[in-house]
């Protein structure tokens, strides 16, 4: 059966990765949600914008190797073990692998980075990254996660976790798992009428009245504007 | 070569601020128009063309800018800081940015809307501190067309009798954001006065064909409901619909043809579709390109009579290029932290903001800047979540980490940013300028523009108190301050020539023909049929932004053709 590279990874990450890995690649099992990725837009792109994102969804710039580690290392910042989803939920390494290869200055950091985390964890531990037990994997995050330390050793692993912290965040919160988790209601069409009163009472703030008094009724929103000679609002 | 058989009574060159207005007002008054456009056709009401209530996850890069899509994958603007093909260069050791849209609408569809007067003071800066040179018009001739712009376009604000800051025909204003709340406290307890933003938002219906805001925050993505002002949904339509203006899109000017006796006689273009050369014959031909892009028509414009290019017999065209000078900071609120999530999206950037309020102060630079006050609880776009939980070291808490616990530290520490954006006014320069680069041509075969621009020492010292100023305001609003104080070594932070797109002057009008290109209604001097309705003609930027400015003069130049046509002076 040939598999296609989404089906590939899918299997890689569902069963052990390699003899003597303990668990799947995917830290919580949780199964892997492959969201494509949009290809086709329906907004305003110019012909010169749809060629280019043709040629960047046409391009393969990571092996299988390299998907793996990226979908593994996001499974571990964003893990699925909670009700909005996780990482790999919400479809993170094809975001990963697109802005990377869309963004020039992001390809050498993270290929280099997933290399440095191998060769790590080949001394450390004598595999690659993936291909070493989790509680092993983590041990390597819990030094490589914090940028406050110091150790000269780790600090290319520091700056790559950092950025793969960067990206797996801001994917996950550009998506509908991500909105649901931080609870953003907006992008509606809404009538903005101030701050819940009970919002500013907290803060121990209140709207002046003379302030108030200038700004617009919003019953009145559709009443077509009409002024008095003296500039004053007269609808 | 094709030629339109039809002779325009006007040509609009540029279909902007300024080109549209020209359109609009033309039209209006019974003339035939052609506008000509380099860009392609745009109305964001269209579905093809809308990215306004895009979510991020509609774009594979989540909205992350490109170098087609500088302000982002959603934002309206075709065009940016490069446009493949139309290159420009600069003299050495010098830097300047050039933003150019190419649109119908232009920069119009994608800009802060922030719309403000001059004042009395701004057309007069010479008389006052003793640089530059004053304009030779005064508030009291711009004022009937501000009052009209205001009722036909629509914007919000208050009259506040602010001495130059001038009233105007305001619809009421939207009410502060929670953060905003947070900056009119600090900059009250700071002796600093806020006021009521003013834009080009119709939070009131003005009329029956354009909508009214519903609030999103994304005017930058152009409305389809038109409820901001765009020069395409707001003049250029109507305009078209009077069945009296051809709109030539994605059609170069290359040149403004003249006959022997100097005057202009039409212009030639450059169809970008088909690369075949086309002319359009007018009665008079307005220019409105971009005060860069119209110096640069004019400039290409040689002939015999026209040696130096077409308005240039003073040398001053492309000289006093000037933009305004900017500078930013922001801060982290901790009484921010832990906020109530609600839809606080509001209308497209700030409610508030605070104009010069230093005017006749002892300080070591002229002229002087406003601020425009930013936070909030936005969209998550690409780059949101990036550096997460580095507000913590503030807390006394450690950086970084992993796991569930990220997303505490997200919803923490949402919408905790205030910030500020200074935007000041630069003294204009003879030597700073634009001119045709002799060794370049873009892909139509036109000479590029090169650029030669320094900033001052008023501008730096001007920066050094913006530095100071936000500070002060955003430390007195509860803020701690992130990032470092540029000092001395980065010119304290000011922006680059150009950065702040704001590029007035390049055709500076004047009475005096040896140091202007225009007369005081933007009539070249050398040629009494060919005009200019973008900011090339502003002698002064003024601590405010240029484009309710360049509305006003352009419906006053129009008036003015209009006028000169039907004394049959042209
Ligand atoms: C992000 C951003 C925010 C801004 N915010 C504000 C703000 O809040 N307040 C404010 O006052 N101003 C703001 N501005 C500036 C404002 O957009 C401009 O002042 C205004 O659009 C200028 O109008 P214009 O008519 O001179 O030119 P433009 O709007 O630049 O339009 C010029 C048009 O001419 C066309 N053109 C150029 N060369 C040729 C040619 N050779 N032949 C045919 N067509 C040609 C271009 O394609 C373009 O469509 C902002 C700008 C940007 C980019
Ligand atoms: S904020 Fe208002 S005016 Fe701006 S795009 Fe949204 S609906 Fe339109």
């Amino acid at each position: 059966m040939k598999m296609n590279r989404r089906e590939t990874l899918k299997s890689l990450l569902l069963a052990p990765l390699a003899a003597g890995a303990a668990t799947a690649g995917c830290a919580t099992g949780a199964p892997v949600n492959w969201t494509e990725l949009p290809r086709e837009y329906s907004y305003g792109r110019t012909e010169a914008e749809r060629q280019r994102d043709r040629e960047l969804f046409a391009e393969s710039y990571f092996s299988e190797h390299e998907l793996v580690t990226i979908a593994v290392l996001c499974d571990i910042i964003l893990p699925s073990d909670h009700p909005n989803g996780g990482a790999l939920d919400a479809g993170l390494p094809d975001f990963v692998e697109f802005i990377v290869k869309d963004r020039e200055t992001l390809k050498l950091p993270v290929r280099g980075g997933i290399a440095w985390l191998d060769s790590y964890a080949v001394a450390e531990f004598g595999a690659d990254f993936v291909n070493i037990d989790e509680p092993q994997r983590l041990s390597i995050c819990d030094r490589i996660a914090w940028p406050d330390v110091e150790d000269p050793v780790l600090q290319p692993g520091i700056r790559f976790f950092s950025l793969m912290r960067d990206l797996t965040l801001t994917g996950y919160y550009t998506t509908g798992q991500g909105f649901r988790d931080l609870g953003y209601q907006g992008n509606v069409a809404n009538v903005w009428d101030g701050v819940p009163a009970e919002v500013l009472a907290r803060h121990g703030l209140q709207y002046e009245p003379e302030w108030l008094a200038k700004c617009v009724d919003q019953s009145r929103r559709n009443i077509i504007a009409t002024w008095d000679d003296d500039m004053n609002l007269t609808s | 070569m094709s030629t339109d058989d039809t002779t325009y009574d006007a040509i609009v060159v540029g279909s902007g601020a300024g080109g549209g207005m020209a359109t609009w007002r033309l039209a209006q008054a019974g003339l035939r128009v052609a506008l000509v456009e380099a860009g392609p056709w745009y109305d964001p009401a269209h579905d093809s063309q809308r990215t306004q209530f895009r979510y991020p996850w509609e774009s594979p890069r989540r909205g992350a800018s490109t170098r087609l899509r500088p302000f982002g994958d959603f934002n309206a603007c075709i065009g940016g800081w490069e446009l493949d093909g139309e290159p420009f260069t600069t003299a050495e050791g010098t830097d300047f940015m050039w933003w150019r849209a190419r649109m119908l609408g232009g920069r119009t569809n994608h800009w802060g809307r922030i719309s403000l007067r001059f004042g009395p003071l701004d057309f007069k800066r010479r008389d006052i501190d003793g640089l530059g040179d004053n304009w030779p018009i005064g508030y009291e001739d711009v004022k009937p067309y501000y009052d009209k712009v205001d009722k036909l376009v629509g914007v919000f604000g208050t009259n506040e009798g602010l001495p130059n800051d001038p009233d105007g025909f305001f619809l009421p204003p939207p009410k502060p954001r929670l953060h905003e709340m947070y900056y009119i406290r600090g900059a009250r307890s700071a002796g600093v006065p806020v006021f009521p933003a003013r834009k080009s938002i119709l939070t009131k219906r003005i009329n029956d064909e354009r909508g009214v805001c519903v609030y999103c925050r994304q005017c930058d993505r152009a409305c389809s409901l038109h409820a901001d002002f765009s020069s395409s949904t707001v003049l250029i339509y109507p305009a078209v619909a009077s069945g009296r203006v051809d709109v030539y899109t994605n059609t170069m000017v290359r040149k403004v043809d003249t006959s022997p006796d100097g005057s202009a006689t039409g212009v030639s273009c450059i169809d970008r579709g088909n690369r075949r050369e086309l002319r359009i014959n007018g009665r008079s031909v307005v220019l409105a390109a971009s005060a860069c892009s119209t110096a640069r028509i004019l400039l290409n414009s040689i002939s015999a009579r026209h040696g130096s290019g077409l308005g240039n017999s003073s040398g001053h065209v492309g000289r006093y290029l000037h933009d305004s000078t900017g500078a930013s900071r922001a801060a982290f609120l901790p009484e921010l932290m832990d906020r109530d999530v609600y839809n606080e999206d509001g209308v497209g950037g700030m409610h508030v903001y605070t104009p010069w309020w230093l005017e006749g102060a002892n300080l070591n630079f002229a002229r002087g800047y406003h601020l425009e006050i930013g936070g909030g609880m936005g969209m998550p776009s690409y780059g949101f979540g990036f550096a997460a939980n580095q507000y913590k070291e503030f807390l006394g808490e450690r950086v970084g980490g992993y796991g569930n616990g990220l997303r505490d530290d997200v919803r923490r520490f949402y919408g905790s940013r205030l910030s500020i954006a200074c935007r000041g006014e630069s003294v204009p320069q003879y030597g700073n300028y634009c001119e045709l680069d002799p060794d370049v041509v873009d892909e139509w075969g036109i000479p590029v523009l090169r650029f030669d621009y320094r900033w001052t020492e008023q501008e730096i010292n001007q920066a050094r108190h913006m530095q100071d100023t936000m500070e002060e305001l955003l430390e007195a609003s509860g803020g701690i301050l992130l990032g470092d104080k540029p000092g001395p070594e980065r010119q304290y932070g000011l922006t680059q020539p150009g950065e702040i797109i704001h590029e007035v002057g390049t055709t500076r009008m004047g009475d005096d023909p040896a140091t202007s290109v225009t007369n005081r209604y933007g009539q070249l001097h050398d040629a009494g049929n060919v005009f200019v309705a973008d900011a090339g003609t502003f002698v002064s930027q003024a601590d405010k932004n240029p484009t309710w400015t360049i509305l006003a003069l352009a419906w006053r130049t129009s008036d003015y053709i209009v006028e000169q046509m039907q004394q049959r002076n042209l």
